[in-house]
C-alpha cells in the first residue's frame, strides 16, 4: 500500500514539475507547481510529518502559489508567447548541465550509503510529526527561532509594501 | 514488492531539485525562474524530513518550519521586487535585466 502511494506520488511530482518548467504561458506552470505541491503534502503525509503536510497545502499551495496567480494576473502580459524563449542550443546545455548535477547526487546517495539499512522506523516515527508534538519542541528548545521567524516576517511584510509601492525608482 | 526505504526519498528528492535546476537554467522568464527555486526548496525540505522520519528525530521537522516560514517571506519578498522591476522596465525577461551595463 504504501510503495503503491508513494510510486503514484513521486511521480505524478515528477511529471507536474517537468510540465512546469516547459510550460509557455505562466499561469499554466503555477498550475503544474500546485499539483507538484499536493504531492509533497502526500509524500509527508507518508513520512508521518502530518502537521507539515497541513502547512505545506496551507501556506505553499494555498499562499504561495495565489500570491504568484496574482502577480502573473497584474503584470497583464497580453500575448506570453512574446517573450521570446532560450534557444534550443542554450536548453540542451542547461538541460545537460542539470543532468550532470543530478548525476552527481545520485552518485553521492548511492556511494555514500545515506540510507542502507533505514527501512521502516517504529510507530514513534508517525506521532512525532503531529502538531503535539512539534508545538511542543517549537515552544521549548527552539523558542528564540520561533521569535526571530516572526520578527522576520514582520520585516518581510513592511519591506514588500515599501517595494511595491507605486514610486518610481 | 519492494518496501519504501529512506534511499527512495533521497532520489526523488535529487530528481525534483535536478528537475529545478534545469528550469533556472533553461527559462527566461523571471516568474518561472523563481518557482523553479522554490522547487528546489521543497525537495530540500523532503530530504529533511525523510530524514526525520527515518532517524526518528524531530528536529528535521523543525528545520522544515523554519524553512516554509524563510520561503514564506523570500515570496513575498521576491514578487514586490518582480512587480517593481515589470513597472520600471517593462519586462520579465531575466536576460533585459542589463541596465546597469552601460
Amino acid at each position: 500500500m504504501q510503495t503503491i502511494m508513494f510510486g503514484l506520488l513521486a511521480v505524478t511530482a515528477v511529471v507536474s514539475a517537468v510540465l512546469m518548467i516547459t510550460r509557455k504561458n505562466p499561469v499554466y506552470s503555477i498550475l503544474w507547481l500546485v499539483l507538484a505541491f499536493f504531492c509533497f503534502a502526500g509524500l509527508y503525509v507518508l513520512l508521518g510529518a502530518n502537521f507539515l503536510a497541513a502547512i505545506q497545502i496551507v501556506v505553499y499551495a494555498g499562499a504561495i502559489m495565489v500570491l504568484f496567480l496574482f502577480v502573473v494576473m497584474m503584470l497583464n502580459l497580453r500575448e506570453p508567447e512574446k517573450l521570446e524563449e532560450r534557444s534550443p542550443l542554450w536548453v540542451g546545455m542547461g538541460t545537460i548541465v542539470g543532468l550532470g548535477l543530478g548525476l552527481v547526487l545520485l552518485a553521492y546517495f548511492v556511494r555514500s550509503k545515506a540510507g542502507v539499512g533505514m527501512v521502516e522506523p517504529s510507530e514513534q516515527a508517525y506521532a512525532m510529526g503531529s502538531a503535539t508534538w512539534l508545538g511542543k519542541e517549537l515552544f521549548t528548545t527552539y523558542v528564540l527561532p520561533v521569535e526571530i521567524a516572526g520578527v522576520l516576517l514582520l520585516a518581510a511584510v513592511i519591506g514588500a509594501v515599501a517595494l511595491a509601492k507605486k514610486t518610481r525608482v | 514488492m519492494i518496501e519504501i526505504g529512506l534511499n527512495h526519498y533521497l532520489w526523488l528528492a535529487a530528481g525534483l531539485f535536478t528537475i529545478g535546476v534545469i528550469g533556472v537554467l533553461t527559462r527566461r522568464n523571471v516568474l518561472i525562474i523563481f518557482m523553479s527555486v522554490e522547487l528546489m526548496l521543497n525537495s530540500a525540505n523532503l530530504t529533511l524530513i525523510a530524514y526525520s522520519h527515518f532517524l526518528e528525530n524531530i528536529v528535521g521537522q523543525v528545520m522544515v518550519f523554519f524553512s516554509m516560514t524563510v520561503a514564506a517571506a523570500e515570496v513575498g519578498i521576491g514578487l514586490a521586487i518582480v512587480v517593481t522591476i515589470f513597472r520600471n522596465l517593462e519586462t520579465l525577461d531575466v536576460t533585459k535585466l542589463n541596465i546597469l551595463k552601460n
